[in-house]
């Protein structure tokens, strides 16, 4: 039975059983997912999974409850709407409820690679192994993972959808004496990912970040690698483009204001890469632009915070997501219009040698006097949700940047750092052209962005011990 | 077929394929929870997943693979498939595989519980929450939220070595909470701690947090700390409430004792660790009054269990004894790995997961104290409680907190509140300062440990008590 068979069976069980006034929305999910893991240069985690998912919501009476499981038999199809509908029944009832998603056409979605789809573990395997051996005996740590979903949606005004997604993605360090150095890569296809490339870049910079010194806390000029710049937009969506903090006055998100440096301009892109061509709701996702030359456009809605703030879903809702809100979770940070006019890393010929691992970082390090190329951030937490003044870490290589040059490597610093403020406007002096995708936790998700130059980041204490 | 028909034929059929060991859990969970917002239920939803995941050792590797479906067909698929995984992991082999011993048992376990919470009625446990939000809303709270969420699971484990399991573990809790958004900030007091208390208990433990009675106070903190004075910055004597100091055992301590982290393991995800195993014994973590034991076997608290995912029986262990490291958190394979003879501490977080080591109910032994006798003897110093946000470096070393809720401290009485108190330092050097100890020891639960790739939330206790800490910067904002 196909994954919409088994939604517009649940539907219709929940007409049968509930009546013909219940309203339902169900969607299937099967998913095959595997993440291959090593450390100490070993694979010592090799996981794979094939599930199936319905999520199910009913609204009954004007009272609402949602249910999920992993049975998909007929007595456990029938379990699973009779439970949830018993619960809506008794829950109070539920005056914002937005109503269903009419019938509506469901955009057209980027082609599924289907060796990645299908990948076997050997594959990721030999990704692991080009990875090890192009880190010339540093000691590495990662993983390689594939993920393919099929996914069908079916609610009670007739509308379905049906799509599929792949994604593959590689993470991994190399280590020296304690300094990391990492390479992380999103893809659509499996073959996409070049553990040698990947490899030898973390080991690059594992190798460039020996020695490092301590440098004392403050206001620095800081140039920031994909990968760090990847924390600033999960948190920014997180928290300030939620429809649903931005309801509650949460959200930093003034549309029509000029809250960022013109350079930015942020994109929500979830079909541009493979992606599910519908949210949670059956709403048809498409590229929603949130900043456009630093100027806030818009933030993410589902149809129940779109009906709270008057305007249409933006196809942003997520399974159980009515606590926490719907958020963009395919973020793109637009390039520099134009190409950087140095294509060479410059950095010293002693131990920060292959800091800079592309010509983007290099033309903005070439800009800097003195300040810090920064190539991850991590654990970063709220301070305050309003303000998004964030606290974390930097990780996997810091570098001193004097003059131009990278100079040497400097120990892990904590900042304290109004994530808005720090892109505001005339803050950001200087983009890279190429955006790097960048892998979140769970497939599906990923932020895009090329390096970034700000000229200020606080740096509020050293990490060492 | 029974669940332990299923984990016995996928570990038979990994077996079969060529794996050396092989084990497989079946597990069955029942998953509740409701959010309210402002006097009205937000959100409620019932999940329930069954489905085995087994695990094949060929060689040196490890594979896993996991389905939703327990017919035999499928186990004995799965089985095969992590088996052929192992083989895959081969081709880059890391060391050679050992696992300590452990006694095969034939063994049943449940955790207690008086009132069964998927019992309750969902009308009662609305109205719990709704009652809650509505007063915290009439009392000045922006946004008043509760909820609650609620556990039940069934597992069933078996082991080529002869285990054959079950296990019945029911879990819940709740809280409440008070937002108040002022000019340009937001202020938030929850009760009984951030995303609430939790435990291997009952409804019981839900009725006892009175959330109600609490309603009223915290939306009128939330309030009031929108223009308190903010937290001075500077080095001063910090005094920890119990809910903060257990988050600060958590992260400074629990993780930083996981073995699979000193080993490696988790070195480009979740981190490492400072501790060094040639230390183990010998290291001063912290002063003296630090006793911190490693111990599932607490009734009700979060991270009890009979049996942990590899089939080791729980046992009580010292992590640090009068200050000193003496023990780690470890898997069978990982123990082995580090010439230690005991695991117990593995767990996953669904049958779709594989174990890893994972912190049970790791705590701080009571002092001698109480809470007003530490306050009467601090001359200048701040007492901050409640976790409002956390961060520690990938060794575990440096962290920063942030508290809710801050009060001065002045020649042993409690002074002004204080908004947006924040606190900093290094792990062993933070542990060496703490004079002072209390003996209110509350086992705090922490349901929303992440760990792992693919990821995994797990379930964890915290046994702490309010205690003091001398010259600690404090106060740092952006």
């Amino acid at each position: 039975m196909t994954e919409l068979d088994l939604a517009g069976q649940v539907v219709e069980l929940v007409r049968r059983l509930g009546g013909p006034a219940a309203q339902a929305e169900a969607v299937v999910t099967r998913a095959d997912l595997a993440l291959t893991r090593f450390a100490n240069s070993g694979i010592h985690q090799n996981v794979s999974e094939s599930t199936v998912g319905v999520r199910l919501r009913v609204h009954v009476d004007g009272r609402t409850a949602a249910g999920g499981g992993s049975v998909v038999t007929a007595d456990g199809l029938s379990a699973l709407v009779e439970r949830t509908l018993t619960a809506a029944r008794l829950c109070p009832p539920d005056p914002g409820w937005p109503g269903l998603a009419p019938p509506m056409p469901t955009p057209d979605a980027p082609p599924v690679d289907e060796a990645t789809a299908h990948a076997e573990p050997d594959q990721r395997a030999d990704r692991v192994g080009a990875f090890v051996a192009a880190a010339g005996g540093l000691s590495t740590a990662g993983y390689c993972r594939t993920a393919h979903r099929s996914s069908a949606f079916a609610n009670s005004t007739g509308h379905s959808a049906y799509g599929r997604s792949v994604e593959a993605a590689m993470d991994g360090i190399a280590r020296r004496d304690g300094a990391d150095g990492v390479a992380r890569r999103s893809a659509d296809r499996l073959a996409d990912l070049d553990g040698a490339e990947l490899g030898a870049q973390a080991a690059a910079k594992a190798q460039a970040a020996a020695d490092p010194v301590e440098l004392p806390p403050g206001h620095y000029e800081v140039v920031f690698e994909p990968a760090a710049v990847a924390d600033l937009l999960q948190n920014l969506s997180f928290y300030g483009f939620n429809g649903k903090r931005y309801a509650e006055r949460q959200s930093f998100a003034e549309p029509g204001a000029a809250q960022f440096d013109r350079a930015v301009t942020l994109v929500d892109d979830p079909l541009g890469g493979s992606g599910l061509p519908f949210d949670a709701e059956g709403t048809g996702r498409r590229a929603l632009t949130l900043v456009e030359a630093g100027t806030t456009r818009a933030v993410a809605h589902d149809r129940r915070t779109g009906v709270e703030a008057g305007v249409e879903s933006t196809g942003h809702a997520v399974a159980g997501g009515a606590t926490w809100g719907p958020m963009p979770r395919n973020l793109r940070l637009t390039g520099a219009a134009a190409g950087p006019a140095s294509a060479v890393g410059r950095s010293t010929t002693g131990a920060a040698a292959g800091a800079v691992v592309d010509a983007d970082t290099a033309a903005l390090v070439a800009g800097v006097r003195r300040g810090l190329l920064v190539t991850d951030l991590w654990y970063t937490r709220v301070l305050d949700p309003k303000s998004l003044v964030v606290t974390g870490l930097t990780r996997n290589g810091v570098w001193l940047i004097e003059d131009g040059t990278v100079v040497r490597a400097v120990r892990d610093l904590r900042f304290t750092e109004s994530y808005p403020r720090a892109l505001g406007p005339g803050a950001v002096l200087g983009l890279g052209a190429r955006a790097v995708r960048q892998p979140e936790r769970v497939d599906g998700a990923w932020w895009a962005a090329p390096s970034l130059r700000l000229a200020s980041w606080h740096f509020t204490g050293g990490a060492s011990g | 077929m029974t669940e332990f028909d299923a984990a016995s034929a996928a570990v038979q059929a990994a077996l079969d394929a060529g794996a050396r060991y092989a084990d497989a859990r079946v597990m069955h969970r029942r998953y509740e929870s409701m959010t309210a917002r402002n006097g009205d239920v937000e959100e409620l939803t019932q999940d329930e997943s069954i489905g085995l995941g087994v695990r094949a050792l060929v060689g040196a590797s490890w594979g896993f693979h996991a389905v939703p479906d327990l017919s035999d067909a499928a186990a004995r698929d799965a089985g095969r498939r992590a088996t052929r995984t192992a083989m895959a992991s081969a081709r880059v082999p890391g060391p050679s595989v050992d696992l300590v011993p452990v006694e095969a048992v034939t063994a049943s376990w449940a955790s207690g519980c008086q009132i069964d919470p998927l019992g309750v009625p969902l009308s009662a446990k609305g109205d719990l929450l709704v009652d809650a939000t509505r007063t915290m809303a009439e009392h000045g709270a922006d946004l008043a939220e509760g909820l609650y969420q609620i556990w039940d699971t069934a597992k069933w484990f078996v082991s080529s070595e002869g285990h054959r399991i079950d296990q019945r573990i029911r879990e819940c809790g709740g809280g409440i909470s008070a937002t108040s958004i002022g000019d340009g900030e937001t202020q938030r007091r929850s009760w009984p701690s951030y995303r609430g208390q939790y435990g291997t208990t009952g409804w019981e433990l839900v009725e006892s947090l009175d959330l109600a009675a609490h309603a009223a106070q915290i939306a009128e903190e939330s309030r009031a700390l929108l223009t308190a004075p903010l937290c001075p910055a500077g080095e001063t004597d910090l005094i920890l409430g119990g809910e903060q100091l257990a988050l600060q055992i958590h992260e400074s301590v629990g993780h930083a004792i996981e073995l699979d982290r000193i080993l490696g393991w988790e070195a480009a995800f979740a981190g490492t660790s400072w501790l060094d195993l040639a230390q183990l014994g010998s290291l001063r973590y912290g002063s003296e009054l630090m006793n911190i034991t490693i111990d599932p076997t607490i009734p009700g608290a979060l991270g009890s269990f009979g049996f942990d995912d590899e089939g080791s029986p729980a046992v009580k262990r010292d992590a640090v004894r009068d200050g000193r490291w003496v023990g780690v958190l470890a898997g069978r394979d990982s123990a082995a790995m580090a010439s230690l003879d005991y695991g117990g501490s593995v767990r996953a977080d669904g049958w779709a997961r594989l174990p890893m080591v994972r912190m049970t109910n790791v705590g701080l032994e009571p002092g001698p104290h109480t809470l007003e006798e530490i306050i009467a003897a601090t001359d200048d110093g701040v007492l901050m409680d409640l976790n409002r946000s956390w961060s520690i470096d990938d060794k575990r070393l440096n962290f920063q907190f942030g508290c809710e809720i801050g009060w001065e401290i002045k020649k042993g009485r409690r002074g002004r509140m204080l908004r947006n108190p924040t606190y900093t330092g290094i792990g062993p050097l933070f542990w060496r300062s703490m004079d002072m100890l209390s003996g209110e020891t509350v086992s705090w639960g922490t349901p929303n440990c992440g760990k792992g790739q693919p990821g995994q939330i797990g379930h964890t206790g915290h046994p702490a008590a309010p205690a003091r800490f001398r010259n600690v910067r404090v106060g740092v904002s952006a």
